[in-house]
Formats: structure tokens, sequence, C-alpha cells
């Protein structure tokens, strides 16, 4: 996990160093003053990671029903993020006229920012297919390490919005 | 003796780096002789011989001290390389130039040069013409993909990169025609790609710049000049003081001052000019040059046109 | 409490491997090989695809020297040579030199360290199956398109392809997507094999073998992994970009757009230098096993040589630039770059030394792969001086994208990692098939390749130096280029007769080798410990260890290494 977490901070990197780099090189086209900054949804997806975290907690307390409710509260917040971000890009693409091919800034931030997305949703499918597994009494406190893996993943994705929320809307402004 | 020998410079910075070459695979052939003779020696030494009983050596397991040793050895070496590679890299990159230093932006196509003269109001192609004996201040442009102007004798490689503008200079201190082709990989015809630079006296320089610093001959309306104006060709090709405007290609204003057609490839005569303009794959298959499918009569009369244009 | 590794399986000791089992249909064997999450057989897969991935690169290096071989030669087309070397690089690089050395990792490693299985068996098959797919995927571009005439859609852009050659507006088609496409597939697969071997060299060692006890082969394949994992990645993260510029209309590398094409070589070199890393740090893993079981004497140096693996993993994230000395960096950062460059010679020359302190004073014998070595150890010494040459920024103004540049990178993957791989084939041939190579033909293939080899690489720098670039698909006459392209080409029939020898004596062997008992060469690391091939549980019982050699424990017990470590 910590291999496929180095690597995938590897990955955003690149990523952020192109988003640095093309910062206010755009020739033509919307500027970063389109941005405005997400902060509930922030909020949200930070928050999940303190609900992820007791639910791992009260997973290996023994107290499962209480691991499927601060579960099911971080799909809810992830899902609300994942939201705001789609609705952050309908106002972008309908209303700014910014896409992935009108220029710099929005090349690297759909891909920046999407590529954060994609993780999220990836953690979405995981920790959905999780919270199944234990609506049908399939998870048991036994399993506590294994499901401290997906947690550890939810982590690095909420850490990794703290550095595209830096980059993107405070230093990139 | 090849004409794009990096150990025969004819200008500063290419003698530079010379010096400091000779210096490093001097240092490269001792170590190599003195690791190499070890190894040799070990080979030799220590083989298994028939008679040996078949007890084993004696077991060694490190050294503190060798092992220091060969850490600070290697260390020093390392470090003067550095320094004499750092003082070189100091005098070509930071080098001051002089206000009179001649001013030559060329920029890469795929496969061809152009080189602008701003300074003379001079626009030609493929063939560089500079004076002996002074700086030559080169800006390296690209119209489409990468490309690197080397120049083995006169200088080291430097990339012309789409918007990336970069620099180098050139002094050579002989006159004479220096070879070199372009050294980044640009697309199909990289390889044919060639460069030629003419370094001359003042003095020729001069008459060369006064010559295509005129415009090109326009007092007669020729058949050829008409088909010429009239076809694709001038969608790419300049005709200075003509309709023919276009930069994709080459400038013909001069077209007969050069000694070479299609970057170096092949000589510019009437014949080969012809043959260009009806198959330009004969010579170089790939060249963004389309064939245009004309007549006989039509190549004759654009190709006593081109010759006109001197 | 010691167990003695050899005790079960000295029963099998000098007679035949374990029998082969009764001839089974075709179509069960080839489905055992399938879904196989043994880590021998997935090494063997790999392996075996690398091999056969090096015969098709070497042949697309035949064409291209066939090509070469004089002065406005019209063997091939223009696009069909640059379409040849682009593959060939690739190929090489990708499919041929890296899963070689994953497979030997996955054999080996688990083996070593007296372990029973990687740490993730079936990610381990996901992987390979990964590499594969991205392989077949490039060469699919051969038959797509237009057919096998005039090479299809095959890429064109040259192996680190830079931007914006690769743009749609220089590359229409598809032909830069089969190249960009593979390489994210495969750079996906070569991450799980490396969080693999990583997981499984920190979780699954055996009792008692510290980190300071493992086999240097671990300790190599450690490092190489770790660079995998930092240096694939950003590689995967540029080819997402590329596709971002290509199927989405991104602007990353689009210079019309104010993208940067300088970028791109940022980000591909970041992942390129460290790749040169990736596959000469196991080929000295296999040199650090093979010298001293031929030299009869422990590694020399063995501390050193790890802080040096460690040394060089960290100095080799920071030199990338050095293959852009010519884009124009400033001064100060060309400096930077021909120091650290410089630097790394320091702990390579360590493990020169060392090696040669670990055969002297020995009692050499020049089976194989001791041949190969030894060139091994000749040759790698000249591409590192060849190598120190080009880090000096102003030489490499002059040679950088010459011939010399290629002549000193194929004495490096060739001279160097392919004798190595070589070397690692003979010895562990007995433990892999339970039968012993033909020796004489070994010596056969080394002499006709070591011949081959200095023809081709040694006379290929000398163009270079008059001027000779990289990448033309044909030259001028009267350069002074003739005779030397002349004699490199006469070069390669001798490499392929050699290879041609090392097949046949694979295939040969492998039938109707003499059966070759679990410790042919009186060797010291555990694989040897078990039988040949080994089990698919791999140790009977798990074996404990007290020191870094301890086989030789066993056959020495009144002088043990764990004496004196």
């Amino acid at each position: 996990m910590y291999g496929l977490i180095a690597a995938e901070s590897a990955i955003f990197v690149i990523f952020v160093v192109a988003y640095l780099f093309y910062a206010g090189k755009s020739v033509a086209g919307p500027t970063p003053e389109v941005l405005h900054a997400p902060w509930v949804p922030s909020i949200c997806l930070l928050s999940s990671s303190w609900t992820i975290h007791s639910a791992v907690a009260a997973l290996r307390r023994g107290d499962v029903a209480s691991f499927a409710r601060r579960w099911l509260a971080t799909i809810v917040l992830g899902v609300v993020f994942l939201g705001a971000t789609a609705r952050e890009w309908r106002h972008l693409i309908v209303d700014e006229g910014l896409t992935i091919r009108t220029n710099l800034l929005g090349t690297t931030y759909y891909s920046l920012v999407g590529l954060h997305a994609f993780h999220v949703t990836v953690g979405l499918v995981v920790l959905t297919a999780v919270w199944l597994f234990g609506a049908f009494g399939r998870v048991a406190p036994a399993d506590a390490e294994r499901v401290s893996l997906v947690s550890m993943y939810w982590h690095f994705v909420d850490v990794v919005w703290v550095v595209v929320f830096s980059v993107v809307y405070v230093i990139g402004r | 003796m090849s004409p794009t020998n990096i150990f025969a410079p004819a200008s500063t910075s290419a003698h530079a780096i010379v010096q400091l070459s000779i210096f490093v695979v001097a240092i490269a052939v001792a170590v190599f002789a003195v690791v190499g003779g070890l190894l040799v020696y070990a080979v030799v030494k220590f083989r298994k011989r028939r008679q040996e009983d078949g007890r084993e050596p004696a077991q060694i397991y490190g050294s503190t001290r060798i092992e220091l040793a060969w850490t600070v050895i290697p260390i020093l070496i390392v470090f003067v390389l550095f320094l004499a590679s750092a003082r070189v890299i100091f005098s070509v990159q930071a080098a001051p130039h002089p206000p009179s230093a001649l001013e030559v932006t060329v920029i890469g196509h795929q496969y061809w040069w152009e080189y602008r003269y701003p300074g003379q109001n001079v626009v030609t192609a493929n063939e560089l013409h500079v004076p002996a004996g002074e700086r030559t201040l080169l800006t390296l442009l690209s119209a489409d993909t990468d490309h690197s102007f080397w120049v083995p004798r006169l200088a080291g490689k430097t990339d012309l990169i789409p918007n990336h503008p970069n620099t180098m200079w050139i002094e050579p201190s002989e006159t004479g025609l220096y070879l070199g082709q372009c050294a980044q990989y640009c697309g199909t015809q990289h390889g044919k790609m060639l460069l030629r630079v003419y370094v001359q006296t003042r003095a020729e320089f001069d008459a060369w710049i006064r010559a295509q610093a005129a415009p090109a001959r326009t007092d007669e309306v020729s058949e050829g000049r008409r088909i010429f104006e009239q076809t694709a060709c001038i969608n790419c090709h300049a005709v200075a003081g003509t309709p023919a405007n276009g930069r994709f290609g080459p400038d013909l204003t001069h077209l007969m001052s050069r000694e070479t057609i299609g970057a170096g490839i092949a000589r510019n005569t009437p014949e080969n000019l012809r043959r260009w303009i009806l198959r330009p794959d004969d010579f170089k298959r790939g060249s963004l040059m389309p064939a245009m499918g004309l007549t006989d009569s039509q190549l004759d009369a654009i190709t006593t046109y081109l010759t006109s244009l001197r | 409490m010691t167990t003695d590794p050899t005790a079960v399986t000295t029963t099998r000791m000098g007679g035949r491997p374990a029998a082969l089992p009764a001839r089974r249909p075709f179509v069960d064997t080839l489905h055992d090989w399938v879904t196989t999450v043994d880590h021998k057989r997935l090494g063997i897969l790999y392996v075996g695809y690398g091999l056969l991935f090096l015969v098709f690169g070497g042949i697309e290096a035949t064409v291209m020297r066939v090509q070469l071989v004089r002065p406005h030669n019209d063997f091939v087309a223009p696009q069909t040579f640059n379409q040849l070397f682009t593959m060939h690089g690739t190929t090489m690089i990708f499919f041929a030199a890296m899963p070689i050395v994953f497979g030997f990792a996955n054999y080996l490693v688990p083996l070593m360290i007296g372990a029973r299985d990687m740490a993730f068996p079936r990610l381990n098959a996901f992987s390979f199956w990964l590499t594969a797919f991205g392989g077949l995927f490039l060469y699919f571009s051969l038959v797509g398109g237009y057919g096998l005439y005039g090479m299809g859609t095959a890429p064109d852009v040259g192996w680190f392809a830079y931007a914006p050659l690769t743009a749609k507006t220089f590359s229409p088609g598809h032909a830069t997507d089969y190249w960009t496409l593979s390489l994210l597939v495969s750079g996906f697969g070569s991450i799980g094999t490396a969080v693999n071997i990583v997981a499984t060299i920190v979780c699954m060692r055996c009792p008692g073998m510290t980190l300071g006890k493992m086999p240097l082969l671990a300790w190599l394949n450690l490092v190489m992994a770790c660079l995998v994992i930092l240096a694939v990645s950003p590689l995967t993260a540029a080819q997402l970009m590329l596709l971002v510029d290509r199927y989405l209309g991104g602007h990353f590398f689009d210079t019309q757009a104010g993208g940067s094409a300088a970028i791109w070589m940022h980000f591909f070199w970041i992942f390129g230098h460290p790749e040169v890393y990736v596959l000469v740090l196991p080929a000295f893993a296999f040199v650090s096993e093979i010298i001293p079981v031929f030299s009869r004497k422990a590694l020399f140096g063995y501390p050193a040589m790890v802080a040096a693996t460690v040394a060089i993993g960290f100095i080799g994230m920071s030199v990338w630039a050095h293959h852009m000395f010519t884009i124009g960096m400033s001064a100060g950062a060309n400096a930077f770059f021909v120091l650290s460059t410089m630097a790394i010679a320091v702990p390579t020359g360590i493990k020169i030394f060392n090696w040669l302190a670990t055969m002297w004073g020995g009692t050499i014998s020049f089976k194989a792969p001791m041949l190969f070595c030894t060139a091994f150890l000749f040759q790698f010494l000249v591409a590192g001086l060849t190598g120190v040459m080009l880090s000096s920024a102003p030489v490499d103004w002059q040679l950088g994208s010459s011939y010399f540049v290629v002549a000193h990178f194929h004495y490096v993957i060739v001279g160097g990692i392919l004798f190595a791989v070589f070397a690692a084939f003979y010895y562990w041939f007995p433990k892999v098939t339970g039968r012993m190579y033909g020796e004489s033909l070994a010596k056969v293939h080394f002499w006709l390749f070591a011949i081959g080899f200095h023809l081709t690489f040694d006379f290929m720098h000398v163009p270079g130096l008059l001027g000779m670039p990289r990448r033309i698909y044909t030259y001028e006459p009267g350069r002074g280029w003739d005779a030397w392209n002349l004699i490199v080409t006469i070069g390669v029939l001798f490499q392929a007769a050699g290879i041609l020898a090392f097949v046949v004596n694979l295939v040969r062997s492998y039938l109707r080798g003499r059966p070759a008992g679990h410790d042919p060469w009186d060797a010291w690391t555990l694989e040897w410990s078990t039988s040949s091939p080994p089990p698919e549980y791999n140790f009977p019982t798990l074996p404990v260890v007290k020191s870094r050699r301890p086989l030789w424990d066993l056959k020495h017990p009144e002088d043990p290494d764990w004496t004196y470590e």
C-alpha cells in the first residue's frame, strides 16, 4: 500500500509541477480569476477522513453497527464533494466557457482536478463495496486490517486534495 | 580527413571544447589503464590451475582502509573534472559579446534552415554566410518540431525548440566551407537536413550581403514567372519584390547564388532543379515540397525563371 | 535453533530432478501457465517474453545496420528507418530488458530470501499480463493501418518521443497512440511488480535474515524496485498528459498554444535516466552473486556495496537533465547536472573495485558465467569512462546526439547489462531446469558475441567523433564515416551468430542436458539448498540463516561466516 501511495504521489507531483509551470502562461481565454475556492466541499472531504478513521476504530473495538454508520457517513461526504466538483465544472464550462481545449489553464486545471476526482470516484466505489459487504454482515472485527487499507487510501486522497486545493485555488491565482 | 571532425576545431568555442575533451580523455585513458591493468592481472594471476587441491582460498570480507582509498581518489578526480568543465561552460555560455557582432536568426523548418539577417534585411536558406575572425550571434528558433544546429568544427550543438528561443555564437578563425547537419530527430527527412556554413573574408561577406539585400530582377515578366505566381508555389516560397511571399519554404529571391538545393542534398544545377520540382521524392522522400504535376513545358518555363533569380 | 536447509533435499541430490509428470494434454499445460500465480513460473514467463522481444529488437537493429552499411543506401525507406529505431529502442528497453530483469527478480528474490512466494502472487500475475499485453499492443501497430507493408502504423517518433513531434499536427493517425498506450499499460505492470518486490523483500525474509544478511542480489533489486516506483510514475503521468493532448485537445505539449516542448523532455528524462539504473542494478546483482562463487571468495566489502547501491539510487534521481545539455539551460543548471552526473561515478567505481578485490587472491574458474562477468567488468569500465566524458557538458555539446552517445549507451546496455544477463542465464539455468547447459557451446556463444560486440560498438564511437548524428537514415559520402559504419555492420553478424548459439544451447540443454543436481556450483545462497528445479513451495521447511552465506556455514562448520559478520 505504501508502494502504491508512493507511485501515486509521484504521478500527482508531475501534474502539480505542470500546473505550476503553466500557471499564468495561457495565450488566450479565461484566467484563474474564474476559479472559486470550494470551501464547503473541501471541509466535507476532509471531515470524511475523520469519519472513516473512527469507523475503523469502531470496527477494531468490535462495534460493527457504528462502523457501518460512520462508513456510510464517509460515503455521503465523498458524494457531496464529487457533486460539488461536478457543479463547479458545469459552471466553468457553461458560464465561463473554460474547457480542457480552451487554453493551458483549462488543460492543466481539468486534468489535475479530474485526476483527483477520479481517485475520489475509485475510493467511493471501494467504500461502497465494503459498505455493502457490511450490510450483508460480511465485515467482522477480524477484517479491521484490510478495511484500514481502504481507509489509508482514503486519507491519501484527502491529503492530495489539500495539495491540489492550495496549488489551484491559493498559489495558482 | 573528415570535414566534420570535432578534433579539427576552427572557431573559439570549438577550440575550448577540444582542449577540455583532450584533458577528459587523458584522465579516462589513465583510469582505464590502471583499472583495466589490475583486472587483466587478476584474471591471469588468480585463475584456477589444474594442480590446485580444491581447498578454498582465504576468505577476506573487506578492508576499510583500502575501500576508503578507492572512494577518496575518485572523488578527487571527479572534482578536478568538474572544475575543468565548469570553466568551459561559463566561458562559452557567459561570454561577453562585442556590440559589433553580427546577428543572425536561424529558424529550423522540417528539413531545411531559414537564415534571417535582421540588421542587413537579408533572408536566405540552407547556406549560412558569416565573416571570418568576427563573432556571429545566432538566435535559434523553430517553426515546427525540435532541431539542433551542429557544425562540429565551429561549435557544439544547440537545439532549436519551438516556443523556446535559444542562442549560441560562433567565431571562426579561417575562411572556408564548414559542414554539419541537424542533430535532433525532427521527422521523416531528419537525415537529409544538412548544414553549410560559408566563412568569408569581411570584404567577400559584405559583397555577398549587398547582393542578397537587393530585390529580385522583376523587369521582365517571363512565362515561367507567370506560372510560378499563378500556381501554389507562392503559398510557400517568397521572391522579394514580387507577389510571392510564402514562408513555409525557402526564400528563392537569390536562389542561384546558392550552391545546393534541398538543404544541401544536391548541387544547384538546372537539371537538378527541374527534377526537384517534378518529383521531390527522387531526392528526399517525405519532404514537405509537393510534386506539382506540371507539364513538361511548364517545368521548363519555371526552371528558366528560377535560374534567372541570381 | 538451526534448521538444516539441505536435510530434506539431500535425498534428491545428484539424481535426476523430480521426474516430470506424465504427458498432459497441451491445453492443460497451457492453462496452467496462463493462470499461474507461482513466482517461478511467472519469472520464466517474464524472461521468455523478454527473450522473444530481444530477438524482435535485434532483427530491427540488423535491418538498420544493413541500411547504414554504405552512404546513400536505399534498403529501407526513410520513414521505415525512423519506425525501426523507434521500435528498436522502445522494444529493447520496455519489452526486452525490463521483463528480463523483472523475471530474474521474480524467480530469484523469494528463493534467495527463503520465502515461499512473492508477497502478492495474484498482483504478480496481473502485472506480468499487463506488461505482456503492452508489448503485443505495440507490435499490433505493425499489422494495423496499411498492414505489414512499410511497417504499417508503427510509431516513428523515437523512443523518447520529444514533443511536439508527438502532437496531432506532426503525427496524425494512431502511430503515436500505439506507443503511448502500450507504455502506459506496461508501466502499470512495472509499478505493480515493483511494489510486489519491495513488499516481498521487506516482509517475507526467512528467520534470521536481517537486512544486513540479505544476499546482495536482494538489496540491489530492492533499490531497483524503489526506483521503478519513483521513476515509472512520472512517465505514466506524462503519458496521461500526452493522451489528454491527443484525444481531448489539451495543450500540455502544444507549442502553438504556449505549451512547452522542454517540459516533456524533463518529464521523460526524470523517468529515463533512473530507468538506466533500473536495468543496471539487477545486472550488478547477477555479477555480485556470480563473481564470489567462481572466485571461491566472499564478496569484498558488502556494507560498502549496499551503501554504494543506495547512493546510486539517490543520485540517479537527480541527474536526468544531463540528457538535455543542448537545450539551452542556464550555465548554473548545466554545471549542477555535470556535478551530480560525475558524482555517480564514485559509487559505481566503488562497485568495480569491490568486484576486483573479490577476484583478487581467489581461485577463479572461467566457466561461461564467469567469462561473461569478466567481460562485463571490462566493458562496464569503458562504458563508465565514456559516460564521464559525456557528463562534461561542453564535451556533450559536441558528442550528445551523435553516434558516440549511441555507442556509449549500447556499451552500458549490451556490454554491461546484456553480458550480465547472459552470465545469469548460464549460472541459474541448472537451478531453473534441473539440467546443465552445454559448456563448450556457451563458450562459442561468448566468443562470437564478444567479438561481434567489440566490432560493432568499439568502432561506433568513431563516426560520432567525426560528427555523425544519430537517427539519420542515410548519410553523405566524403564525411569519413563509411569504413567505420561498414565494420559496425559486420559486427552485427557475429552478434547474431552468438545469439543463435545461445538459443540452440538453451533449447538443447533443456531437452538433453545432463542432470545438474541441486548445487552444481558449490554455491552459498539459499536457492541452491533446494532441489533443481525447486518445488512449487520452494522450501520443504523454511530455512533459518545466521549469515550472508548460509550454505558456506553448513559446508564449513569449522569456520562459519557468522563469526566474522
